[in-house]
């Protein structure tokens, strides 16, 4: 089971409304994505907590519908 | 407290630096994995490998423990880290170094 990139961004859009969010798909597989989301939600946030943000967007999509999701986290600058 | 969730907590108190991961360091069987061993081990870093291919219970227990849905997990002194992702990008900014000197911990490089 994969996930389109336009799924995941819209996904992640819903819980981070503000973000910037750039998604490559890095076998063409709809499997392996990298993704660099910056939000002012982060702010004052560990990048652990940064990234369970981006996994609960996802909801059980991780380790599930989507193998590997690269994410780096940020805030706006 | 369940055997797995307490079997974890011991692995997490009783080593400063423990690496769930699939496969063991001398023989990681996921690149995610093996990325972290290749940090730790030029860091030189000593640490404890903790294969969760060994039982179903660990695999899906290590991930409710720390509430995080990958494989590998980084904990230093009973701290969840990170997973891969985390833990490249510190070493790669040089902040894992100042992180383990910060809580104690020796490492050769």
């Amino acid at each position: 089971m994969a996930m389109t990139e336009i799924e995941l961004e819209t996904l992640i859009r819903q819980a981070l409304p503000d973000a910037e969010i750039e998604i490559s798909d890095l076998r063409g597989d709809g499997d392996h994505y990298a993704a660099r989301v910056i939000s002012q939600q982060f702010v004052g946030k560990t990048r652990v907590q940064q990234h369970k943000m981006v996994y609960d967007a996802i909801k059980g999509g991780m380790g599930d519908a989507l193998h590997a999701l690269a994410l780096q986290t940020g805030t706006p600058t | 407290m369940s055997d797995m969730k307490s079997y974890i907590q011991d692995e997490v108190t009783n080593n400063e630096v423990v690496l769930f991961m699939k496969g063991t360091p001398v023989f990681p069987q996921c690149g995610f994995s093996g990325q972290l061993v290749q940090i730790l081990s030029h860091l030189g870093v000593a640490f404890k490998g903790v294969n969760v291919l060994e039982s179903d219970d660990l695999r899906q227990g290590i991930k409710d423990f720390s509430d995080w849905p990958t494989v590998p997990q980084l904990y230093v002194k009973g701290e969840f880290v990170g997973g891969c992702d985390i833990v490249s990008e510190m070493f790669e900014l040089g902040e894992l170094r100042d992180y383990l000197s910060e809580k104690g911990i020796s490492f050769a490089n």
